[in-house]
């Protein structure tokens, strides 16, 4: 495998982790508060959909975001008031959403554009374009970092930067401004946040909005950045993966780059070797596109490391008996 | 409303008129006014579920209450959530701590009162202010420390510290002493005064009426969701209140006659238990427990009487190791099995040593919970609902659980009326021997002698009972034959009539007493000197 190989599987490895990224902080934000979020998979959806479809008709990508935003958004808040103002079941409510999701996206898209549930296929300014950082091609002469620079960093959607910028973000949100501080108390014992005089609903409400908000970048970057479009069912699981991956990250901003990334790798290893040929045994293409799945389900079993899960996380708060 | 006779000299720092407040059917207040004068510690008694903790959460604004009005320096506070309560300088230390685990102290105290949305500067303060407040209270806590590492002792202190940090005039503890041992408790109280020094108010909310004699300058007592009365602690004694408190007399001592013990119920020997880190948890005990007596097992907790307990009981933990022989009314009664069944059936009662977690489904009514480890007894996989109803409501009647409603949860009854429904349970399958694990922790003066009444009967009527107790009180006035316990080994047998409170603590904290005579055997620091009648 030469290096020219390596950093294509590279590229297309954090290309694949974008949406994983995004949906895993969506998923942070949300369980940190204290709100389970089986969901995230639907919203993505849902966003991916909406953005879609807006792309396609206004024919601006921007607006096709803003929309898959909307869309994500208004998830959430259905989640939120079950979850929160009326202290239902999360799983159940998540599980909802999903259900919801698939078909409302099959069901408008048909009636919409009579494609079979497909959007129409987009292009030019109804998708995002790539972008080439400052001084790639010039850097690119540098042995090894220069292609590396050039190939892997460079080039990608704006999302994709987005996404990278979230991770710090997140972590200086959550362990240096007063709203991370009671962001994670709300987790973890929402009793004190009231005692110390503060909402526990608001703060949810809030970790719930922005988790709508980043499945919505997900899942308009699944349609418009990755796809050119929206096809049935097109999240395939991501939103699965992601809560895997944030198990797997132990509700931690940078190990959730982490995690993605090797969800993001196994995926462009198996899009680029579809049966893979170890010399003496060669794998076959299903297991290889399993791989992922696998590991989720491997994770999700609790086979790798101990998770601690925030402590209050899918419990309604609940005063009065 | 201050009775006549109250310390009113200082203006009121508190005043509540007319609080009521229900719970779906429970009416937790009814009606009550309260007057706290400041600079004063105000202790609050009253039976299990007499609504203290509802009344003192609604002063912190936890819970809204349906009528009434706060007052707080003369004005009315306008109290309607915790936040408007710490504005208006009160701080609450809960029976149930309102820590978040993970977070370290500095985290837990600057939550919810930062100075601003960064959260460097509010840190460095709140270091400062720690620094002054453990110098000026004697309140040390390491301020990097995470709280869940911390002993309950130092995790009240932060709560303690949240409250002084939001500069807190009002300082509300409710039941801060029931899982502090004794030293942690004598000091707390002196930090209590060092606040009353300095012109606080406290107002402390306790079972325990010699901490009530101790500390406090006036005392309320509620029953059943009234406040009953308020008196100035030194114009009443311990017997008063409790009378106040149960609506009737109350014998602070328990009457019992002398044992006559029969035959060896239960006879272990060289009992072992290695648990699964491979810890040597009991080493070697033995022990006999005859019809007919009650062996109290005395020690501080962790000690090893949990796993004595759990053995017996046929639940050991999981992938300990238990060697030793017992015998059950001189049957062979297998130690390594983990059958709770086989051991009810072989006669053995139990009451556990966490009512909540191994005595009751908390989400189960009563009734269902009267019949749980007697389910098989019928032999028929069909319940009659009906006979188990109405047999349930016989035991409530005469165990005065309340409310006597079998269809209420168990969760919804106080802790005192829970623990009454597992005792009722228990002794009315009619045991010959009886585990009894800290009958009475957290539950109040009336159930705990009704509860230690029962216990007696059921000793005169012929049963053996091992009863395990950190309350050294308790132990002295049940047992009819005491052992301590110390690192999972029996350290000495002693009659309680011929002993003392000294001489037991020291064999709590593992000191050979030989050759020491009790007089003159230096008291642990653990253990306080138990005042002569007060329970
Ligand atoms: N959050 C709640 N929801 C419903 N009922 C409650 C709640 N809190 C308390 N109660 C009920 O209100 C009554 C008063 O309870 P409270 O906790 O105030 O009693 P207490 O005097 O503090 O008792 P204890 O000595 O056991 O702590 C009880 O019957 C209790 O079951
Ligand atoms: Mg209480």
């Amino acid at each position: 495998m030469d290096y020219a190989t390596i950093l294509q599987i590279l590229d297309s490895a954090v290309r694949l982790m974008t949406p994983l990224l995004l949906a895993c902080l969506a998923g942070l934000y949300s369980e940190r508060a204290g709100v389970f979020d089986i969901g995230l998979e639907g919203k993505m959806l849902m966003a991916a959909f909406s953005a879609a479809a807006t792309a396609a008709v206004t024919g601006s990508v921007w607006l096709g975001l803003v929309a898959g935003i909307l869309a994500a958004v208004g998830m959430s808040l259905i989640h939120g008031l079950a979850a929160i103002t009326f202290r239902g079941n999360q799983l159940i409510s998540g599980v909802a959403i999903n259900f919801l999701a698939s078909g409302l996206t099959v069901l408008l898209g048909q009636s919409w554009f009579a494609l079979g549930g497909r959007t129409p296929s987009l292009e030019g300014a109804a998708r995002f374009g790539s972008i080439t950082l400052p001084g790639a091609e010039t850097l690119r002469s540098i042995p090894v970092l220069g292609p590396f620079y050039a190939e892997v960093v460079s080039g990608h959607t704006a999302l994709v930067y987005v996404a990278a910028l979230l991770v710090p973000g997140t972590w200086w949100l959550l362990y240096r401004t007063r709203f991370g501080l009671r962001l994670r108390a709300v987790g973890e014992n929402p009793a004190s946040v009231d005692t110390a005089g503060v909402s526990v609903p608001r703060l949810r409400w809030a970790a719930v909005a922005i988790c709508g908000m980043l499945t919505g970048l997900a899942g308009a970057y699944l349609a418009t950045g990755l796809s050119a479009g929206f096809v049935k069912e097109m999240t395939a699981g991501r939103g699965y993966i992601a809560l895997a991956a944030l198990i797997f990250a132990n509700w931690r901003p940078w190990r959730a780059l982490g995690a993605t990334f090797l969800f993001g790798l196994m995926e462009a290893v198996a899009n680029r070797y579809p049966e893979l040929d170890m010399g003496f045994v060669t794998i076959p293409s299903m297991v290889m596109s399993a791989l992922p799945y696998l590991l989720t389900v491997i994770i999700l079993a609790g086979f790798i490391g101990r998770a601690t899960p925030p402590r209050a996380g899918g419990e309604p708060y609940v005063k009065e008996r | 409303m201050a009775l006549p006779g109250t310390q009113a000299t200082a203006p009121p720092a508190i005043e509540l008129r007319g609080i009521s407040k229900a719970f779906g059917p429970v009416q937790a207040n009814r009606d009550i006014s309260l007057v706290v004068p400041a600079g004063t510690i105000h202790g609050i008694v009253g039976e299990n579920g007499a609504g203290k903790s509802t009344l003192m959460s609604i002063l912190y604004g936890f819970y809204r209450p349906d009528a009434g009005q706060i007052l707080v320096g003369r004005r009315d506070a306008g109290i309607t959530d915790s936040q408007s309560a710490i504005r208006a300088g009160i701080g609450m230390v809960f029976q149930h701590f309102k820590l978040v685990p993970n977070f370290t102290v500095v985290e837990n105290v600057i939550l919810g009162a930062e100075d601003g949305a960064l959260l460097a500067p509010s840190v460095s303060r709140a270091r400062k202010e720690l620094r002054r407040l453990a110098a000026e209270y004697q309140l040390d806590v390491n301020p990097d420390a995470v709280v869940e590492t911390l002993s309950v002792g130092h995790q009240q202190r932060v709560e303690i510290l949240k409250a002084l940090y939001r500069q807190a005039d009002i300082l509300i503890l409710d039941e801060p002493t029931g899982v502090l041992t004794p030293a942690e408790a004598d000091h707390l109280f002196r930090i209590l005064k060092g606040l009353r020094d300095r012109g606080k108010t406290v107002i402390l909310i306790t079972h325990k009426l010699r901490e009530i004699m101790e500390i406090t300058d006036n005392t309320s007592v509620m029953r059943r969701g009234e406040m009953v009365a308020t008196v100035p602690t030194r114009e009443t004694s311990p017997e008063q209140l409790a009378e106040l408190m149960v609506g009737r007399k109350v014998l602070l001592r328990v009457d019992k006659a002398q044992a006559a013990p029969g035959t060896p119920i239960l006879e272990l020997s060289g009992l072992r238990m290695v648990d699964r880190a491979g810890v040597e948890r009991l080493r070697g005990i033995d022990l006999t427990v005859r019809a007919g007596e009650i062996l109290g097992i005395a020690g501080v907790s962790g000690n090893g009487q949990t796993q004595l307990l759990d053995i017996l009981g046929g639940y050991p933990e999981a992938g300990a190791q238990v060697t030793g022989t017992a015998r059950l009314a001189g049957r062979t009664l297998p130690l390594s099995g983990t059958d709770a069944r086989a051991r009810r059936h072989a006669g053995i009662g139990n009451i556990p040593e966490d009512r909540q977690a191994e005595g009751l489904v908390m989400d189960f009514s009563a009734w269902e919970n009267t019949v749980l480890g007697r389910h098989r007894d019928a032999g028929t996989a069909l319940m009659d609902n009906d006979a188990i109803r109405s047999r349930a409501a016989a035991q409530m009647e005469r165990f005065d659980v309340r409310p006597r409603d079998p269809e209420l949860a168990a969760k919804n009854f106080s802790g005192g009326n829970q623990q009454k429904i597992v005792v009722a349970r228990e002794i009315e399958s009619r045991p010959i021997l009886l585990l009894v694990g800290q009958p009475t922790r957290g539950v109040d003066i009336g159930a705990i002698e009704f509860i230690h009444r029962r216990l007696i009967e059921l000793r005169d009527a012929g049963a053996a009972i091992l009863l395990v107790s950190v309350e050294l009180d308790e132990i002295m006035a049940l047992s009819d034959r005491i052992a301590v316990m110390f690192d999972g080994c029996i350290m000495g047998e002693r009659l309680p009539d011929a002993t003392s409170a000294a001489e037991l603590g020291l064999l709590m904290a593992g000191a050979s007493p030989s050759g020491i005579p009790p007089e003159q055997g230096q008291p642990d620091p653990d253990e306080r000197e138990p005042a002569k009648g007060v329970i």
